[in-house]
């Protein structure tokens, strides 16, 4: 296998077209903006599917579990929706960057 | 995302195309838009300053807010000669994430045994190139010193207008070569393009060493680089 071909198993949006070939139901989550030192740049993907099977990333594993659960809605509703995080906070138990950083996460719907 | 939109961001991706998927954020609509392709007005302004940048992000035009993502597609390394230095630089490379082919028509530089893992061609590189061409996501390395393998190589890639072109040589032959290359009709500015000698100086001295300075070097000029936007009247620049 060359390496060109491995990139391409690990590119979450080719992984996607293979799960809508497949006929899964699934969600693309995208990070369009980030404050501060946020683990994972601008336009990186994280694709979900009807059963909380995912690839790729949009932190460093800090907030993929909310991303996650709120994909099972938007591939029900078809509505895509903005999330955004912030700093973790530790008391309220509330999901976070625990690097201190912000981001915003565009969450839709493939097709 | 639309389905059909994906697909074609996919099918790009494969044949080593830049892209640019467009959504706007108020609704949701989404389209791709390939380097080149025309689009009027603010959002055209945008979506070319996000092409020749490479860097995704939002863009306000026409009242609207929209998200640019810039698909580029990954770096290769293209090393001619597989010597010394090339047995380094090629992991080295491999484990910064370019995708490196080795090139020497030399059958006793080029044995599988010296370069284990790596995608290695034992041919003329005007024979390799013509079915793998060069293109401007590639960083060219000529390191025989030989101009019978070199030059071709160096010509196409400054032709191509690759990201990176460098090639291992005193200032003596890098003399000669400069000077082989201007009757072969090139202008002095893009021979100019040329990292020679080779590599950041960092006082490298063993082939590691070597391997390291020009890898920091190409690593600079993919971070830095301008991508090129290909006009409607200049063809296929890109």
């Amino acid at each position: 296998m060359s390496l060109s071909e491995q990139a391409d198993i690990r590119d979450p949006l080719m992984i996607a077209e293979g799960w809508m070939n497949e006929g899964r139901d699934l969600a693309i989550a995208t990070v369009v903006e980030t404050w501060g030192s946020a683990p994972r740049p601008t336009g990186s993907h994280l694709v979900i599917d009807a059963e909380g099977n995912f690839e790729g990333s949009v932190s460093g594993g800090c907030v993929e579990g909310a991303v996650i659960a709120e994909a099972i809605e938007v591939i029900e509703s078809g509505k895509p929706r903005m999330l955004e995080f912030g700093v973790a906070d530790e008391t309220a138990w509330r999901v976070g960057l625990s690097c201190g950083g912000k981001i915003r996460v565009y969450l839709e719907r493939l097709g | 995302m639309d389905p059909h939109v994906l697909k074609s961001l996919n099918a790009a991706k494969r044949a080593r195309e830049a892209a640019v998927i467009v959504t706007d954020l108020n609704d949701g609509r989404d389209r791709m838009v390939r380097a080149g392709d025309h689009v009027a007005g603010e959002l055209g302004e945008a979506i070319g300053k996000a092409l020749k940048s490479g860097k995704s992000g939002i863009a306000e035009a026409e009242g609207r807010e929209f998200f640019l993502n810039v698909h580029v597609p990954p770096a290769r390394m293209v090393i001619i000669g597989a010597v010394h230095i090339s047995q380094a630089l090629a992991p080295m490379a491999r484990m910064a994430g370019f995708d490196v082919t080795v090139i020497d028509p030399r059958t006793a530089f080029a044995t599988p045994e010296r370069f284990e893992d790596s995608d290695l061609v034992a041919d003329w590189p005007e024979d390799v190139l013509k079915d793998r061409p060069l293109d401007y996501f590639t960083a060219l390395v000529a390191v025989t010193h030989d101009p019978k393998i070199d030059d071709y190589p160096l010509i196409s890639a400054l032709k191509t207008g690759c990201f990176y072109v460098g090639a291992l040589g005193s200032r003596k032959t890098h003399g000669r070569r400069v000077e082989r290359l201007k009757e072969a009709g090139l202008s002095e500015q893009t021979i100019g393009r040329i990292a020679a000698p080779i590599g950041l100086p960092i006082g490298a001295a063993s082939p590691a060493e070597i391997a390291v300075s020009v890898l920091a070097q190409v690593i600079e000029a993919l971070r830095t680089r301008d991508l090129p936007v290909r006009d409607a009247d200049e063809g296929a620049a890109a």
